[in-house]
């Protein structure tokens, strides 16, 4: 919970304390630096119903090809995939390649663009027209992965507890991940546990 | 010279209480919350020094008037001295600390460690947050960890309890017992999807809440309703934050530049209408504990008067909330008022004690 401040936060005495020069960089978070604007993402987010049908095909597409992966080698597929899908996934949702996509339960609102990469929920802080508290001028990836979950079939997935990010999958592809996971549930229906 | 209180160990006010049936903890916190009676807490404002006095003299205020305080973990990402040096502190002397655990400055290879730390010094409580950015703070080039979030350090420590395993699976040998709680704002939007999170924190772990400062009654009687409705109340319980204003320009300095926190309108004129400022704030404070103490599923508050410690124990007077009960309060031990005593007698009484004397008094 946040305390009340001072009239003059910290932050900005920090700031003016900083050595003047003529180089002023766009005074925002690193991560706007790489990402200006929100269009294309607010537009899967209004459009997540199509999206989220779009995907499940394209699934049952990639599980069918499965004999073709396995055929190949995942690892072999696994630099080629990865660069279609991070190339797609990056315009699509400003994907950050955690590797572990969890865009079917937030309303295709992809939750490592919040700048606290929070994967379970709004934090206290979203200012009151629906902005984050770091990027004053970014909707909350929270907000908008809300709306777009009320608009999806199974948008009550946002209610599970997700497990914290595994940093090891860093730029690997989730579609081929997923895919295997798929075949190996496939394969050993016996076993429901097993299933991704 | 009293009998030892009520939720104080007998064998020293630093020791763990006992165990018992459907208590996750061995705290006072989880008693009083559980005996269901209405419990205060509040938060020490943590110092900027290396002097453990410090951290007592701010302690010593609430002395009596709460049941838990809130150890800070660099709140608003400003540096102070950390939730587990204030708990260290505070548990020798026999307080009830909560320690807060924001995720922001650890990873999980931190955070488990702490918590086994903290549960090994006699923290019964921990609060699971998300924490501020680093933007806020004093250190904004800091790097932000955010390693997990709220939700999965809530999981994370009750698997910890209940299963006496690491996020990793390996085994504890002595699990921590540890009474969990997540912050909740019913302030800030989406405002429908607030309570549904609140039941997802549940779900995590969470066992008692303390919410964003509630300026406003009808909005959190709302958020109050739609938990519940979804049966959130029988399962935690719910303390409400509330804090004096010290002044209007205050309240709309922290409505513009502290996200999060919502003032209406109406107590900011509230505010600019009265003589006395910072005494309306404390009214205006009491008027709202006693409007949300009425709201059903509420369990306590939660007493946040920052730079303002001084008001907590008027605040919990006048608003009547604790109905004459009294919450543990550190007292002189039996044996060291003895002590003190016998001191007292040689060093300031002007008398020659000899041996004969001495035998008479000891029969």
């Amino acid at each position: 919970m946040s305390d009340k401040q001072p009239a003059v936060t910290q932050a900005t005495l920090v700031k003016k304390a900083a050595p003047k020069s003529d180089y002023k960089p766009a005074d925002v978070s690193p991560q706007r630096r790489v990402q200006r604007t929100f269009a294309v993402r607010l537009w899967s987010v209004r459009h997540s119903r199509l999206l989220e049908w779009f995907y499940g095909r394209f699934a049952d597409v990639f599980l069918l090809l499965h004999p073709l992966w396995k055929g190949i080698g995942y690892g072999r597929v696994e630099a080629p995939v990865k660069f279609i899908e991070k190339r797609v996934k990056g315009f699509m949702f400003d994907c950050r390649m955690c590797g572990q996509c969890v865009l079917s339960s937030t309303g295709m609102s992809c939750p490592m663009n919040c700048p606290k990469q929070l994967r379970n929920g709004p934090c206290g802080g979203v200012r009151a027209n629906g902005n984050c508290e770091v990027e004053p001028d970014m909707p909350c990836v929270w907000v908008k992965a809300w709306e777009g979950s009320r608009n999806m079939v199974h948008g009550d997935n946002i209610l599970t507890v997700q497990k914290p990010v595994d940093q090891s999958l860093r730029e690997t592809s989730a579609w081929l991940r997923v895919t295997a996971q798929a075949a190996a549930a496939r394969e050993t229906p016996q076993n429901p546990g097993a299933s991704a | 010279m009293t009998a030892h209180q009520r939720d104080e160990n007998p064998a020293g006010i630093h020791l763990p209480l006992d165990p018992l049936p459907g208590h996750s903890s061995r705290g006072r916190l989880e008693r009083v919350l559980r005996r269901g009676e209405f419990a205060v807490t509040t938060e020490l404002n943590p110092p900027d020094s290396a002097d453990p006095e410090d951290v007592y003299n701010r302690a010593k205020i609430f002395d009596g008037w709460v049941d838990a305080i809130n150890a800070v973990d660099a709140s608003g990402a400003n540096c102070h001295m950390s939730s587990v040096g204030i708990c260290a502190l505070l548990t020798r002397m026999g307080y009830a600390p909560i320690m807060q655990i924001a995720c922001r400055d650890k990873n999980r290879i931190a955070i488990q460690g702490d918590v086994l730390g903290g549960a090994a010094m006699g923290v019964a409580n921990m609060l699971c947050l998300t924490g501020d950015g680093v933007q806020a703070g004093d250190q904004p080039g800091a790097k932000p960890v955010f390693d997990l979030d709220s939700m999965s350090l809530l999981e994370t420590i009750r698997i910890m309890r209940d299963n006496g395993k690491f996020l990793s699976g390996r085994k504890l040998t002595t699990p921590p017992q540890v009474f969990l709680g997540a912050a909740v704002n019913p302030f800030a939007p989406p405002y429908d999807f607030r309570p549904i999170h609140l039941g997802k924190k549940i779900a995590a772990g969470a066992q008692f809440i303390q919410t964003q400062y509630c300026f406003d009654v009808p909005m959190f009687r709302t958020f109050m309703q739609k938990a519940r409705d979804l049966g959130h109340t029988e399962r935690v319980f719910i303390l409400c934050g509330v804090g004096p204003l010290a002044s209007a320009k205050t309240a709309k300095w922290i409505r513009s530049n502290v996200p999060g926190i919502h003032i209406p309108d109406a107590i900011i004129k509230r505010l600019e209408g009265a003589q006395d400022q910072k005494k309306e704030g404390k009214q205006l404070c009491i008027d709202i504990i006693n409007e949300v103490k009425e709201i059903p599923g509420v369990s306590g508050i939660h007493v946040m008067a920052y730079r303002q410690e001084e008001y907590v124990a008027e605040i919990v007077d006048e608003s009547g909330v604790l109905k004459g009960r009294q919450p543990w309060k550190r007292e002189i031990r039996r044996d060291d008022q003895m002590v003190a005593d016998r001191l007292d007698h040689i060093l300031h009484d002007e008398i020659t004690e000899t041996q004969v004397d001495m035998v008479k008094t000891a029969h």
